[in-house]
């Protein structure tokens, strides 16, 4: 039987956007507690420029994904399992985009402007307003500890799949050759 | 003896007309500008934060200023400026920006500018050659500036740089210019009212 999975331009998204949300997220916690200073600026600055490419690839991996569908899922799950998967999946592209754009108005609202790994400027969003800033902070964190909640439940099921389940679920998202779907 | 008197006396009136006339016709043309309308004049700065502008200001200045169109190169200027009315950033920048690594604002609550000498460089552009004091530290700074007249006041436009550092702004950590750029340009604003 040949293996089904999904194209290697999903794959290789997917990975990099793991690795991409992890160091963004740990920036966040890193820099959280810290005072002003040099290295609370930089933090935050890699924070941002990640956050932005995260938001690029997202857009770019709905583009890819509407031109090349998820492979059919090719082994027996309870209905239930399958809602579960197919929310879980929504709720994380969703999130992938909206945290970004909420981080981009935080920023504006808070009078810094996002820029670029210091090449050009994000237009400013909102004017400066002390009290929105604060509110979009509070939704930014919200949402992206959300996503942190998902991505959790996420890699849960996938090593359920791997090691109880041994359906070979893992290998649609693996370049791996030996794993093979039941 | 009585006509010369009133010859005299005459002389006299037609002399004080004169110098009257005179007085008030060059006074009319020369108007000293020394007093600053604080609520239109502004100082304003960017500075660059890993690679983004963020913009401030500092809404509090005051000081004397003599200013005379026809005697530009007279001119003179010593503003004050309140430190602790710095406002850029986020609540957190403006306490970094108030303590010791920064401005130091309770040891030195003002910056001064005080001119030296002024060079007419055009019909309404002049050289300042002055002294820019920020947190005890003095150095001179060369300032072109524009004017016009607008309405009665007379308005001033300037726009320089100032390296941070000069002054021992950004001590310890902050001496990274990667993170906080050294560079920093100033526009002021200055509006002045007729005495």
């Amino acid at each position: 039987m040949d293996k089904v999975r999904y194209t290697s331009v999903a794959i290789i998204l997917h990975w990099v956007m793991a690795l991409l949300i992890f160091a963004t997220w740990s920036i966040a916690i890193a820099v959280d507690d810290m005072p002003l200073s040099p290295l609370r600026i930089t933090g935050i600055s890699w924070h941002k420029w990640l956050g932005v490419t995260i938001f690029f690839l997202v857009v770019l991996r709905l583009l890819w994904r509407a031109i090349h569908p998820a492979p059919a899922l090719n082994l027996a799950m309870p209905a239930w399992q399958e809602h579960a998967m197919k929310l879980t999946h929504l709720a994380l592209y969703l999130l992938m985009l909206l945290i970004p754009i909420v981080g981009w108005l935080m920023s504006s609202a808070k009078g810094y402007t996002v820029n670029y790994f210091g090449l050009f400027e994000l237009p400013d969003l909102v004017d400066k307003d002390k009290a929105l800033g604060h509110q979009l902070k509070e939704i930014h964190e919200f949402l992206a500890n959300g996503l942190i909640a998902l991505v959790g439940l996420h890699i849960l099921a996938a090593l359920k799949h791997q090691f109880i389940d041994k359906d070979g679920l893992l290998s649609r998202m693996t370049f791996g050759g030996s794993t093979r779907e039941k | 003896m009585k006509s010369k008197f009133s010859f005299h006396l005459g002389m006299l009136a037609q002399a004080l007309l004169a110098m009257l006339f005179i007085s008030a016709a060059s006074s009319a043309y020369a108007v000293e500008y020394s007093s600053i309308d604080a609520a239109k004049s502004k100082i304003t700065f960017t500075s660059k934060l890993m690679g983004s502008k963020i913009s401030g200001s500092f809404g509090k200045f005051s000081g004397k200023v003599l200013f005379n169109p026809d005697e530009p190169e007279k001119a003179k200027a010593n503003l004050i400026i309140e430190i602790s009315s710095f406002n850029a950033g986020g609540e957190e920048l403006q306490e970094e920006a108030k303590g010791k690594d920064w401005f130091s604002t309770k040891l030195f609550p003002t910056a001064s500018y005080v001119t030296d000498a002024v060079k007419i460089t055009g019909p309404n552009s002049l050289d300042a050659h002055g002294t820019l004091t920020i947190k005890g530290k003095a150095a001179p700074l060369l300032i072109s500036v524009k004017y016009q007249l607008q309405g009665k006041q007379m308005v001033f436009d300037a726009s320089f740089q100032v390296l941070r550092l000069d002054f021992g702004l950004g001590a310890g950590n902050w001496a990274d210019t990667s993170a906080v750029a050294n560079e920093v340009p100033v526009n002021v604003h200055l509006v002045l009212n007729p005495k």
